[in-house]
Formats: structure tokens, sequence, C-alpha cells
């Protein structure tokens, strides 16, 4: 470990639980670098995640950090927030965690554009009950419960957050870490609903049934279909068959869900004297 | 004492081989185990795209002092 992300992470838990090659200690990694050079107040930041591989991640970290129950992650992270604006909150959670059983918790969130930073650890699988697909599986992907191919459609994370009510989206890897870096920075910046999807790999329960290499071949893999969405912009579409855009997606800062409510708060007091 | 340029923490390594399939100059390989051996110091430019992308923390890049 780099000594100066050390005091970022309860360095007695480690060596971490994930799998040989599991993308979830890049990201977790990136996450401390952001935190670390954004200069937020250590003190009074918290991270909240849900149940899963990824929501793991917070037990490694030194912070005030809330490991809740399995799609939970944004309801608990609401309430913390509501009742201190002023803390840094945090969630990871993953694709099963935020689009399944939590899906209702994200729509919700991202659509009163309450103040947290939210980094979804997109496998594309449930990693941690043994590889059932999850609405960020692509179609036709195998998993345990799909023998045959994911018959079914999977969601774009990111479009569903910018519909919903996001204000700002962005997308990295485990291979682009310096970019996802920047991005949560960006998040931690944007006062407002900020989902950063970092796609990461799951050699164990995704990478194998779909063949898909060793975790050095599913990182290469991150590395060769992913195009910035600045350069997109200029290559025409068939250029982007099969390709996944990383970068800023979505960036509209516009009311905050705790400020608005502390308005009202304000208001009612006024009113009632 | 040589300036080593990478410090690589044996007991964290779970041997995914990640470092050394994007080390750009193969200044590190895996033994027999898969474990990630600097086996050509020399070689290491100190690009740090090893630390980076470890996902169990086991590689640190000396870097000189700014
Ligand atoms: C209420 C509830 N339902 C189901 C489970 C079982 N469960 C634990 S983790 C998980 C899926 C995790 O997948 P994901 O959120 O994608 O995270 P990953 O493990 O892939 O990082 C499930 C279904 C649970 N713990 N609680
Ligand atoms: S099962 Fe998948 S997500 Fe979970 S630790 Fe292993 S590689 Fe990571």
């Amino acid at each position: 470990m780099r000594p100066d992300l050390q005091h970022l992470f309860r360095m007695e838990k480690l060596p971490h639980i994930w799998c040989p090659g599991c993308g979830h200690g890049i990201i977790t990694r990136a996450i401390a670098e952001a935190i670390n050079e954004s200069g937020i107040d250590l003190d009074k930041t918290v991270i909240v995640s849900g149940i899963g591989c990824s929501s793991r991640a917070p037990g490694y970290m030194n912070f005030d950090t809330l490991h809740t129950l399995h799609g939970r992650a944004l309801a608990f992270a609401t309430g913390v927030k509501l009742a201190n604006p002023e803390l840094n909150v945090f969630v990871i959670t993953g694709d099963g965690d935020a689009t399944a059983i939590g899906g209702n918790h994200f729509i919700h969130a991202a659509r009163r554009n309450i103040d947290l930073t939210v980094i979804l650890f997109n496998n594309n699988i449930y990693g941690m009950t043994g590889g059932q697909y999850s609405p960020l599986t692509p179609t036709g992907k195998m998993a345990a419960t799909s023998p045959y191919g994911n018959p079914e459609n999977n969601f774009d994370v990111a479009a569903l957050a910018i519909a919903a009510g996001a204000s700002f989206v962005a997308r990295g890897t485990a291979f682009h870490d310096k970019l996802l870096v920047n991005s949560i920075k960006e998040g931690i910046k944007n006062k407002g609903f900020s989902l950063i999807e970092a796609l990461s790999m799951c050699p164990t329960s995704y990478g194998r049934r779909n063949k898909m290499g060793s975790a050095a071949d599913m990182i290469k893999h991150l590395k060769d279909n992913a195009v910035n969405v600045v350069t997109a912009q200029k290559l025409p579409p068939e250029k982007l068959e099969g390709k996944f855009l990383i970068g800023t997606l979505h960036y509209k800062p516009y009311r905050e869900f705790t400020e608005e409510y502390d308005k009202l708060i304000a208001r009612v007091q006024k009113e009632g004297k | 004492m040589a300036d080593k340029p990478l410090d690589i923490d044996q007991k964290s390594c779970k041997g995914c081989g990640i470092c050394y399939s994007l080390c750009p100059k193969k200044a590190i390989t895996g033994d027999i185990r898969g474990k990630v051996v600097l086996s050509a110091p020399d070689l290491c430019s100190r690009c740090g795209i090893c630390e980076s992308h470890c996902p169990d923390y086991a590689i640190f890049v000396r870097r000189e002092k700014k």
C-alpha cells in the first residue's frame, strides 16, 4: 500500500477477502485516492454500503462507515445526509445492490437530487452469491440463473440515473483508474446526486462462465473496449459498435434536496412564529 | 544498497497476474504460483501502472523525492 493512502485504510483488516484479480480492490483504492486529493474533512465523511462483495469495501476504509442491508445503502445514506447535511456522504454499491433489490431507492435518490456521491461497482453479476444475473448483466451472457444466456434486456444504469434526475453521471473502469479518480472528485464537488459507474471485473462468478479468460484478460477487455466520451463525438457510429463510453456523461446541477429541505424548515418556522 | 524501484509485499499478493500483464517494460514477472517478482529491476521506469492496478495493494513504487 502506498504510504500516502494508508491513513485512509483500516490496515489491520488487510489483506481483503476479494478473489484474486477482483476489480473491486482497484476501485476501492481509487475512491481513497479521490477522497485524499479532494481535501474534504475526513472526520466529516461517512461511507455507506449495502450487501455484496462490493459493499464490503467500506469495512476496509478508515472512516465512519455503515454496512447496511442489501439494496438499502441509499435509504440509510439519505437518512444520514438529511440528519446532518454538512457530512460528505458516499455510497458504495454493487450492480445487484443498486439496480435490483435497491432499484427503487436508486431512482428516487436520483430524482431528489440529494447530495450523495455514489460509486457503483459494476461487475455485471451478483458476485457474492455465486453469479446470478443482475439487471446489469448484458443480454445473452451466462449466469448461474441463465445457463442458456440471459434472456432479459439490461439497464444502462448511467442513462437510468440521468433520466431519474441525477445531476452528475460519469463512468470509469478498473483499468482507467486515473479517469475514475477524477470522476469521483468531480462527483464530490457536485452538490447533488452523483453517480460514478465503475466497471469492475469478477473473474470468479462472471468471467469464468463467460469464457473471458484470466483477470489480466478481463482488465485488457476494459482497456480495449472503452471510448472516451469526448473522442466518441468525433467517431462514426460504426466505430462505436460494441464499445462503451467513459468520462463525464452528464453534468447539470440544479436544486438539491437537503438545501431545499432546510429552506422549507426555515420557512415553516418563520410562518409559525 | 542499490536503489530498488519497487517494494513487493509477497504476503498480500494473490497471484492474479494483472501487474505483469500490464507492465510495459517487462520488469516484473510471475513465479510458479503466479505471484509477482521483480525480475528485471533495471528495466523498470517507475511508471506505477502495476501499483495502481494491483487489487491487493501489494506493490509500492519508490518515487524520487520531489
Ligand atoms: C434481503 C437480501 N436478499 C438477498 C441477499 C443475498 N445477497 C447477498 S449479496 C447479493 C448480491 C450482490 O451482488 P452485487 O450487489 O452486484 O455485488 P457484488 O457481490 O457483485 O459486488 C445477494 C442477492 C441478502 N443478503 N439480503
Ligand atoms: S466473487 Fe467476484 S466480485 Fe466477489 S470477490 Fe470474487 S471476483 Fe470479486
